[in-house]
């Protein structure tokens, strides 16, 4: 039941709901449980809501982090 | 760049995915068991082939957080009685429909048989079903960890603030803290594990600082990870450094999508619509006590429980599945006699084999190097 891939938001409808493209697929989900939502925002998507915002500048460092090790300097 | 995988390639590059495992071949210096808590890891651990890659050292424990999985098989009959009354009209999440309840039955057959079952892949879709036929008595079988509680708290504020009198909620929801409880506890020695991955959107939802306990209490280090192999193999490092060093604290791999108090939102949501239950009966792990949800009083109205006559019998489970021993940690899918053979994802007899992410289901699915894999999605 967990959907992993982030729903990136290309539409506000109205106050609690937002249209998504999530892997090609376009749908719309609540946003009842997020503050905030803009366009261009990557959500966490579970049964048609949205569980949570990703945080861009915490992924770059996530993946900065893979990086950083000797044996990652290859790649 | 393309937009619709972003967050995703970059998780899954294969020369990074070496380089940590070969970090991971010098962190790991004893033999360790860890756990995947959260099915939709255990699905990623088969479905990436990440199984076969890892240092011999480290073996991995499937565990129990899988919806349908824990589901015991006393509240499938009882869903089923309910769908079989003629003034109901019984709407629950796809996976549910396929779990055995006693002597074999299942939602599906009940079904066939004339009951009103429905899919849903949203709880919106429960109410609007409820709209669209005032005559009916629309009951949302609700089922899952604190990921599918707030939608679930959602639509039941939403029905009460319009009055939708003809919709009702059986409401199955456990949490994820009070299983880890159990699985470390003395009454579960076998499991013996080194440290425990935790789970991805649970965590968006409740925060790292819920496991807290984990280290303090159990001295039994977790990391949360995210779902994409990259972000699994760096949490298997973390914890590798953690266990070499001696160490025990809560780190968070997946700090892009979970933050310590997590969504403080659907968090009071969840306070406000329900309360936790005295017990409940969880497949594999017994009858374990404030672990699930129970809707509060002021939505009693709702309460498919208060308004229905239902009866949740004790059944014990088919006496060949392994289902139980396998969600505890002590068991592996290959370990079931009927692995395969008997029970397969088209017949499957044990709730491990239902749902894409139950133990059994994901290593037929991908096999694991070792047995029957059909489609195992290379990505290294
Ligand atoms: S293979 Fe089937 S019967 Fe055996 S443990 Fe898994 S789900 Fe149960």
């Amino acid at each position: 039941m967990c959907l992993a891939i982030p729903a990136c938001v290309t539409e506000k409808l109205d106050e609690a709901r937002v249209r998504v493209r999530l892997g090609g697929i376009e749908q719309v989900v609540s946003t009842v449980l997020l503050d905030s939502v803009d366009i261009g925002d990557y959500l966490i998507v579970h049964v048609g809501f949205a569980l949570g915002k990703i945080n861009s500048e915490e992924a770059l460092e996530t993946l900065a982090m893979m990086k950083d090790w000797p044996e990652g300097e290859t790649s | 760049m393309n937009g619709s995988l972003r967050f995703i390639e970059e998780f899954r590059d294969p020369l990074a995915g070496r380089s940590i495992i070969g970090r991971l071949e010098k962190s790991v210096t004893r033999p360790i068991r860890l756990m995947e808590f959260c099915g939709g890891h255990t699905h990623a651990f088969y479905r990436f082939g990440l199984l076969g890659l890892l240092p011999e050292k480290i073996r991995m424990i499937h565990g129990p957080g899988c919806p349908v999985c824990i589901l015991p098989m006393g509240r499938i009959d009882a869903a089923i009685d309910l769908s079989l009354r003629p003034e109901v009209l019984l709407v629950t999440y796809g996976d549910v429909l396929r779990v055995p309840g006693s002597a074999g039955m299942t939602l599906m057959k009940a079904k066939s048989r004339g009951a009103d079952v429905r899919i849903i892949y949203s709880a919106v879709e429960a109410l609007a079903l409820a709209r669209k036929h005032p005559e009916r008595k629309v009951v949302f079988f609700a089922i899952g960890f604190e990921t599918t509680t707030p939608p679930t708290a959602a639509v039941l504020v939403e029905a009460r603030k319009t009055g939708l009198r003809n919709f009702f909620v059986f409401a199955n929801h456990v949490m994820t803290p009070p299983a880890m409880r159990a699985i470390l506890s003395d009454t579960n020695p076998g499991a013996e594990l080194d440290g425990m991955i935790g789970p991805s959107h649970v965590s968006t939802v409740i925060g790292s600082n819920a496991y807290s306990f984990v280290a303090d209490e159990f001295r039994i280090p977790v990391v949360i990870a995210g779902f994409e192999p990259l972000d699994i193999l760096l949490a298997l490092n973390m914890l590798a450094t953690q266990i070499s060093g001696n160490r025990a604290v809560v780190e968070n791999e997946y700090r892009r999508a979970v933050t310590p108090e997590g969504n403080q939102l659907a968090q009071r949501l969840i306070r406000e619509v329900f309360e936790t239950a005295p017990s409940f009966e969880w497949r594999g792990l017994g009858i374990l006590r404030e672990s699930s949800l129970q809707i509060r009083p002021e939505f009693s109205a709702h309460d498919a429980l208060c308004h229905f006559d239902i009866s949740i019998p004790a059944v014990p489970d088919p006496k060949a599945c392994e289902c139980g021993e396998i969600l505890k940690g002590l068991k592996r899918p290959q370990d079931c006699r009927i692995f395969g053979s008997l029970c397969t994802p088209d017949t499957p007899v044990g709730s491990c084999m239902v749902s894409a992410e139950g133990a059994c289901a994901a290593a037929y699915h991908y096999g694991s190097g070792t047995v029957v894999g059909k489609a195992r999605e290379t990505v290294y």
